[in-house]
């Protein structure tokens, strides 16, 4: 459905991708997982047209991003990064304005984006500034949903946006993903990652492990253990530091991820170790990576910073 | 040594619309507070409150011990406050952002010199110090801007969701910082989306819709509601008051 | 009726264009301040610059050279005292007189009747008056001798009408330290230049920019909106309100301050539209420009407005200006609709005098919109 094939894109000396390929299947829910600045706004309006590529051809539902720019702005739906509405007109004004400009009406799609409309049709006649961050982001949605689009690119859309906004957001995308339309949406939380069918990990304009979620965690080629002793969190990774074949030391909320060597070492000697350095009531388990302990290994092997 | 900061009874309202609901709170000296809730559940009015930017409607409030209604003053000197959104002059050099920070808190010339260089050690950003902010990237410009609102040592530091965006190397870097700050003293105030970064918190308040539902230590919290992380007492919490 | 014009608006806003026209007006019903600012400010500006005149032009000092005295010079004289604009406080006895008189500012203006008046009157059929005015104070000088003109025809009329003598009094006026003064303005051309320019070129790059600055115009771009439709309604809602503006100001300024109109009201208000279109193509340029609403609200202050009021002979006449100046002002807009303007208003001027101007406004008009379309961005960079 998205075919980006060897995308470059620079902004004078700035290099913002760096060849990127990615394929996207018909009816996907599709993540671009990566930190701010990675290259994922550059990448999503070269999709939309909005910036022509350098170097690289991407087509959309076969169309090419930058001759047939006009099928694909017909057939796309497009959530910008920013809150991109009318703050100054209500709810329902913006949906209307949306509707006509895509040739449609609300009534001819409400349908579709029934789901999503209901939760802040009560507030249809305020106006979209003075929503709440949640909010926002549905009507966002729904303006974007209005033309029955058959690809959805959704710009970071949870960012700034509260953990229970976020949550029902995805609920909502899992729902239209039910109802057959492809969906590509980029973030910097890495725990969204899981909801998606695939996702890529992007940072500083390249793209690397192109996978499904739990294959990427499955494939994670080091040991890591799971950390938790009597002192803090700082202190103990401070301590851990000095772990012979340590590769990283990180906190994950109240506990400390600790990657090392594959099989080079025992949950003993890591125990004796910290016992040595006077720590007490050592939790230690061997887990299995999630996406978070994928992306600092794979963006650590180049600057390798031993961080908290 | 007084509290940090004290809040009684505050009430901040707009119209009828009630944004803070009589909070009560106080923040030990030298802790790490987080202050959670969901968008539109009143943080940002009790930060500006607590910044001295704007008045409440009611109630007894001491920041850094000073008095909030008559020595707003002393108070703007004695916090720092750095947000995602506002933070550094994108388009003048890292030394000229400091140059000014420093101007305006009054820091000695030398003083300044000498923090400085500190600074941009710690933070390997010495070769940097003429660039302009705007060709950082985010992380560096986040953990920079952090290191600015503190230059002048304050009593406390209000952070206003500093992670949003930040790749999870440099997310961990910055509460690295943070852990620095806190053990020279400064009290850290800091609101986030970032569940795992509420864990980092020496006490975290969850606020709805207003008011303050609860308040206590990760631990106690996800004891408390029998659940394994603070993600789902954070869900726990804003869905139980929806 | 109200059923009516629900279903026409209805079939209008349903329509990808007709959507965007109504966005556009709620924008600027909702911004009240901006919108108080459109309509305040003209209206500000014309009461200022009118009280600013005509509160001068009450007992006015004239001095009197009366080289007749006869009865007619009397009965002038004496109805020109009796006007509340003029009081009479000199006499001037011969020509020495005059330059120290009007320099000295005790008189604005000295009115020199011939000897012989009434003799070459009846004899001739022609009488002359001479009106000498201290033209450094331009508009003032200008008022003066526009009432001087009135009292002395309506005399010369009841004269003709009650004798049935087709005699005519001869005005001749000199302007003394400004000679140029044919040039120099009337404020309410000049004002509609101004005007016209501020709401028009300003509040369309502002709105266009506003929208690039919100992150909008990335979804409008990004949608099947073509850029043409874009413009158009973004323009259009100023393209009503300036033209209200120019009705209001005409009305204005002939009701309340007497300005004439002595050309064709048409041929006005097509020059108008001409001058409002050519307008909001320079504000359609400007946004293409810029990026942000700052730089373009400096943009036209400072590259529009200053030009309009300094350079377009509004205030300095654009012959006095130095030559530099002069050849600068060829490629300023209101230069050429201010001399439209008053050639229609205050000479009856026709297109077959006016053509030149006309046709320089419609090439500038051409060749900002060229630049804007060639400029408009359908991406992002």
């Amino acid at each position: 459905m998205i075919r980006i094939q060897d995308i470059t894109k620079s902004y004078g000396k700035t290099q913002a991708l760096k060849g990127v390929s990615l394929d996207v299947k018909k009816g996907e829910l599709f993540g671009l997982i990566g930190p701010d600045g990675a290259g994922k706004t550059t990448l999503m309006r070269i999709l939309m047209s909005l910036l022509l590529p350098d170097s690289g051809q991407a087509t959309m539902n076969s169309y090419d991003v930058v001759k047939e720019y006009k099928k694909i702005r017909m057939q796309t739906g497009y959530m910008p990064g920013r809150f991109s509405l009318y703050q100054d007109l209500t709810v329902e004004e913006n949906l209307e304005f949306f509707a006509t400009v895509f040739g449609t009406s609300i009534s001819e799609n409400y349908d579709l984006i029934k789901d999503i409309y209901v939760q802040i049709e009560p507030f249809k006649k305020r106006r979209a500034g003075k929503l709440s961050g949640g909010m926002k982001q549905k009507l966002a949605l729904s303006c974007a949903m209005i033309h029955k689009p058959e690809i959805l690119i959704l710009d970071d859309p949870t960012t700034g946006v509260d953990a229970v906004s976020r949550k029902e957001f995805w609920e909502m995308l899992m729902r239209l993903k039910a109802q057959g339309i492809t969906i590509l949406v980029s973030t910097p939380y890495m725990d969204e990652a899981t909801l998606c069918d695939r996702i890529a990990l992007i940072e500083k304009g390249n793209i690397f492990g192109v996978n499904t979620p739990q294959q990427l965690m499955e494939n994670f080629p080091e040991d890591l253990w799971s950390v938790k002793t009597a002192s803090s969190l700082y202190q103990t990774a401070k301590k851990l530091q000095n772990l012979p074949r340590l590769i990283s030391v990180n906190s994950f909320g109240q506990c400390l991820h600790v990657v090392l060597l594959k099989g080079k070492v025992t949950k003993a000697d890591i125990i004796t170790f910290l016992e040595q350095q006077g720590e007490t009531n050592i939790e230690i388990e061997q887990i299995q990576a999630n996406i978070e302990d994928v992306f600092i290994l794979t963006t650590e092997k180049k600057t390798n910073p031993v961080s908290l | 040594m007084d509290k940090a900061i004290v809040v009684k009874d505050m009430v901040k309202k707009f119209g009828d619309f009630v944004a803070n609901d009589h909070l009560n709170f106080e923040v030990e000296q030298g802790e790490i507070f987080g202050f959670l809730g969901a968008n539109g559940a009143g943080k940002t009015t009790a930060i500006r409150i607590l910044c001295g930017l704007s008045k409440p409607t009611s109630g007894k409030l001491t920041v850094a011990g000073y008095d909030i209604y008559k020595e707003t003053e002393q108070i703007k000197k004695h916090i720092g406050y750095m947000s995602q959104k506002f933070s550094l002059y994108e388009d003048l050099t890292i030394n000229e952002n400091i140059r000014f920070y420093g101007s305006i808190y009054g820091i000695p010339i030398k003083e300044r010199k000498e923090r400085t260089r500190n600074m941009l050690n710690r933070l390997e950003l010495t070769e940097y110090a003429n660039e302009r902010i705007g060709s950082l990237p985010l992380g560096w410009k986040q953990k920079l801007a952090f290191s600015i609102a503190i230059l002048h040592r304050p009593k406390i530091v209000f952070l206003d969701e500093p992670t949003g965006g930040v790749d999870p190397v440099t997310r961990r870097q910055f509460w690295n910082l943070i852990y620095e700050a806190a053990e020279k003293g400064i009290t850290v105030f800091v609101t986030t989306h970032y569940m795992d970064e509420a864990e980092y918190c020496n006490r975290v308040s969850i606020m709805s819709e207003g008011k303050i539902v609860d308040l206590d230590t990760p631990q106690k919290l996800k004891e408390k509601y029998n659940v394994q992380n603070m993600d789902e007492v954070f869900l726990r919490i804003a869905r139980g008051e929806n | 009726m109200k059923n009516i014009f629900i279903t026409i608006s209805r079939k209008v806003r349903s329509t990808r264009f007709g959507a965007f026209l109504y966005k556009e007006f709620l924008h600027i019903l909702r911004d009240r301040r901006t919108l108080i600012i459109l309509f305040g400010i003209p209206l500000a500006q014309l009461l200022l610059f009118g009280y600013a005149l005509t509160n001068e032009v009450k007992n006015i000092k004239v001095a009197i050279a009366d080289y007749s005295h006869d009865e007619m010079t009397k009965q002038l004289i004496q109805q020109i005292n009796a006007s509340s604009y003029f009081k009479i406080t000199e006499i001037a006895h011969s020509p020495s007189e005059y330059n120290e008189l009007l320099r000295s500012g005790r008189v604005k203006e000295i009115i020199v009747f011939e000897p012989n008046f009434s003799k070459n009157y009846v004899a001739n059929g022609k009488a002359n008056i001479q009106l000498l005015a201290d033209a450094s104070e331009p508009n003032t000088s200008q008022l003066i001798i526009n009432y001087t003109n009135a009292i002395i025809s309506s005399y010369s009329q009841s004269l003709s009408v009650l004798k049935n003598n087709p005699a005519s009094i001869n005005i001749k006026t000199r302007m003394l330290y400004n000679e140029n003064m044919k040039e120099s303005y009337n404020f309410v051309p000049g004002l509609f230049a101004m005007i016209l320019m501020l709401i028009s070129a300003m509040m369309t790059a502002i709105t266009i920019t506003r929208e690039k600055e919100t992150g909008t115009m990335e979804i409008l771009l990004a949608s099947p909106l073509k850029p043409l439709q874009i413009i158009l309604g973004k323009v259009t809602p100023y393209f009503c309100l300036s033209i209200i503006n120019a009705i209001v100001i005409l009305v204005v300024g002939t009701q309340v301050f007497g300005v004439p109109v002595k050309g064709s009201l048409v041929l006005l208000m097509f020059e108008i539209l001409l001058y409002i279109f050519l307008a909001l193509s320079l504000g359609i340029m400007i946004s293409s420009l810029v990026s942000s609403q700052m730089s373009a609200m400096a943009m036209s202050g400072f590259g529009l407005m200053m030009p309009t009021i300094l350079l377009s002979g509004f205030i300095f006449p654009v012959k006095n200006m130095p030559i530099a100046l002069q050849i600068l002002s060829n490629v300023i807009p209101p230069r050429w609709f201010i001399e439209i303007n008053r050639s229609i208003m205050l000479k009856g001027g026709t297109l077959d005098i006016l053509w030149y101007q006309t046709l320089i406004l419609m090439s500038l008009a051409a060749l900002f919109l060229f630049i804007s379309f060639k400029k408009f961005k359908i991406r992002l960079e």
